[in-house]
């Protein structure tokens, strides 16, 4: 018990040390930092008023109200701002670590090699635009009449950290790939590609191969959802939590799975 | 000419290296596509049958969105805006000052040498895509509307790779031009038509979108093809995609000009 407390302590240093390092380097970009709020903050805008167009001449999609698509598309805002901030620039720079050879030093350190790749950037602005995310949930939810409970917030809580866990895994898996293609620059492309289908409603898919792929293979069609159908109090059971939380699991083994057999695959394009 | 031909032939062996990645991405593409299609189909689902939505049947939304990615692969710009930025950057574009070609044709060539090959690998995914929504796939009426919109598609390309061009050409003056493609990208994301048709934007924020050179991306030559936009309307239209053709060629090389006055060939 003390050595995995001890462990735990170890790895919170380092990352607050990493975190230290990335706050010192973007501070020298000042008006580059700014720049990328207001870019983020435009495509958010930007989904919020194609919903607002939609719902300009219809009432409803599948069942969903104006407001509570508003907090569907703010619930996905949130979760994948979490996501940028802690993980893509690091994830999408796999493939030039193992291109250029840089991993081999990474291999060396005596820490966990996934946590340093996963984690070494931190990057800070997109707080800001997981706050307008969150702000846009509450907006939605006063607009609702919604006042979800302590028990609604803390299982929000769970289900993001389950969302985070899902895209983390995904994104993980596809960046191996380039441990066998080496050149992989259209991997993040790809996978905004996913992300671009989490916003929708999921009732709006008709049951058929589209919506079980990407609810049971490629979980997009829970990672924002399920969140906001929480918050939206339209969840019929705590059950249907589940299926995320399970798939969560499901997506990080496997992706844990890959990078070991990666790992063997790998051979070092540097010495 | 000779030459230019020439760099066109060369871009088209550069790109095809990419093929596979061309394909994929048209097809990793599609994935969003059938979600906003699938979007679309409920909100139709909860009308009467035969709904007209901003003036378009289901039919005709699907076509549009059909029709969207079709003229998107033909004339999107890729690479080459991140391409002219580091030219600049890297000091490449000083050879360009010594040798008897001009850089904005040379760039136009190698785009188009991209878009050849990009469009004909995506054409693969894209109409077996097609193929499986033939029944909300329209035809054009009649010859006359599809080579008037085939000339659109065409100017489309060109005015697309003008405003790229621009974007690009600001790396004589800032560090790094990345953040001012995204921010472009965005407002050509909604205003060209791409995330939906603007017919079913309110009437007076339509009119004044019609104003901006966007819209005559891809709406515009979409439009023709569908026969949603025709007679008077369509003729200024054309108007409208040429003249804002001539402000932005006019406008790449007062950039260009003026870039060259600050420019300062790093690396030689």
């Amino acid at each position: 018990m003390n050595a995995a407390f001890a462990t735990v302590r170890r790895y919170a240093g380092i990352y607050a040390a990493l975190i230290r390092y990335s706050l010192i380097h973007e501070m020298q970009f000042k008006a580059n930092f700014l720049l990328w709020i207001l870019v983020e903050g435009l495509w958010f805008g930007l989904q919020i008023a194609f919903m607002t167009v939609l719902y300009g001449h219809t009432d409803s999609i599948a069942g969903w109200s104006r407001w509570e698509v508003v907090l569907l598309v703010g619930c996905n805002q949130f979760i994948q701002q979490i996501f940028h901030m802690l993980f893509v620039t690091n994830l999408s720079n796999l493939s030039e670590l193992i291109r250029k050879g840089t991993l081999d030093l990474l291999f060396l350190q005596p820490v966990n090699t996934r946590f340093l790749i996963s984690v070494k950037k931190f990057e800070i602005g997109n707080i800001a635009n997981a706050l307008m995310g969150l702000a846009v949930v509450g907006y939605a939810l006063a607009k609702l009449h919604r006042v979800p409970s302590v028990a609604q917030w803390m299982g929000f809580v769970v289900v993001c950290v389950a969302g985070l866990a899902i895209h983390y895994s995904l994104m993980f898996l596809l960046a191996c790939i380039a441990f066998w293609t080496v050149r992989a620059q259209g991997i993040v492309w790809g996978y905004y590609n996913l992300f671009n289908i989490a916003r929708l409603p999921a009732d709006a898919f008709p049951r058929g191969a589209y919506r079980a792929v990407f609810t049971w293979v490629l979980p997009m069609l829970l990672v924002s959802n399920v969140p906001a159908k929480l918050l939206a109090d339209r969840l019929g059971s705590p059950w249907e939590l589940m299926p995320l939380i399970g798939m969560a699991v499901v997506c990080f083994v496997a992706s844990e799975l890959f990078w070991r057999l990666s790992l063997r695959h790998y051979t070092s394009a540097s010495s | 000419m000779g030459k230019y031909l020439h760099v066109f032939g060369l871009g088209i062996q550069n790109t095809l290296v990419y093929r596979v990645n061309f394909l994929f991405r048209a097809a990793f593409g599609l994935i969003p596509l059938a979600g906003t299609l699938f979007l679309w189909k409920s909100i139709y689902a909860g009308k009467e049958p035969g709904a007209v939505l901003g003036g378009y049947t289901l039919v005709q939304m699907i076509s549009y969105y059909l029709l969207v990615t079709l003229v998107d692969a033909v004339t999107a710009v890729a690479e080459d805006d991140w391409q002219i930025a580091a030219d600049i950057k890297d000091g490449q574009v000083s050879q360009f000052l010594l040798k008897p070609m001009d850089y904005l044709t040379y760039r136009l060539c190698l785009y188009g040498s991209g878009r050849a090959v990009y469009t004909t690998m995506a054409l693969i995914p894209v109409s077996v895509f097609i193929v499986f929504q033939r029944e909300n796939f329209v035809l054009p009426s009649d010859a006359a509307t599809l080579s008037l919109a085939l000339a659109s598609i065409v100017m489309a390309g060109i005015l697309q790779f003008f405003i790229a061009y621009m974007v690009a050409l600001l790396a004589f003056w800032v560090l790094d031009v990345s953040t001012f493609i995204f921010i472009q990208f965005a407002f050509e994301y909604i205003a060209s038509g791409h995330l939906f048709p603007l017919d079913i934007l309110p009437a007076a924020l339509q009119k004044v979108v019609l104003l901006t050179p966007y819209p005559y991306l891809l709406y515009f030559p979409v439009g023709v093809y569908l026969g949603q936009i025709h007679g008077e309307a369509l003729w200024r239209g054309i108007g409208m995609q040429a003249g804002w053709i001539l402000m932005a060629y006019l406008g790449a090389r007062w950039m260009w000009s003026r870039g060259l006055r600050t420019y300062t060939a790093v690396g030689g």
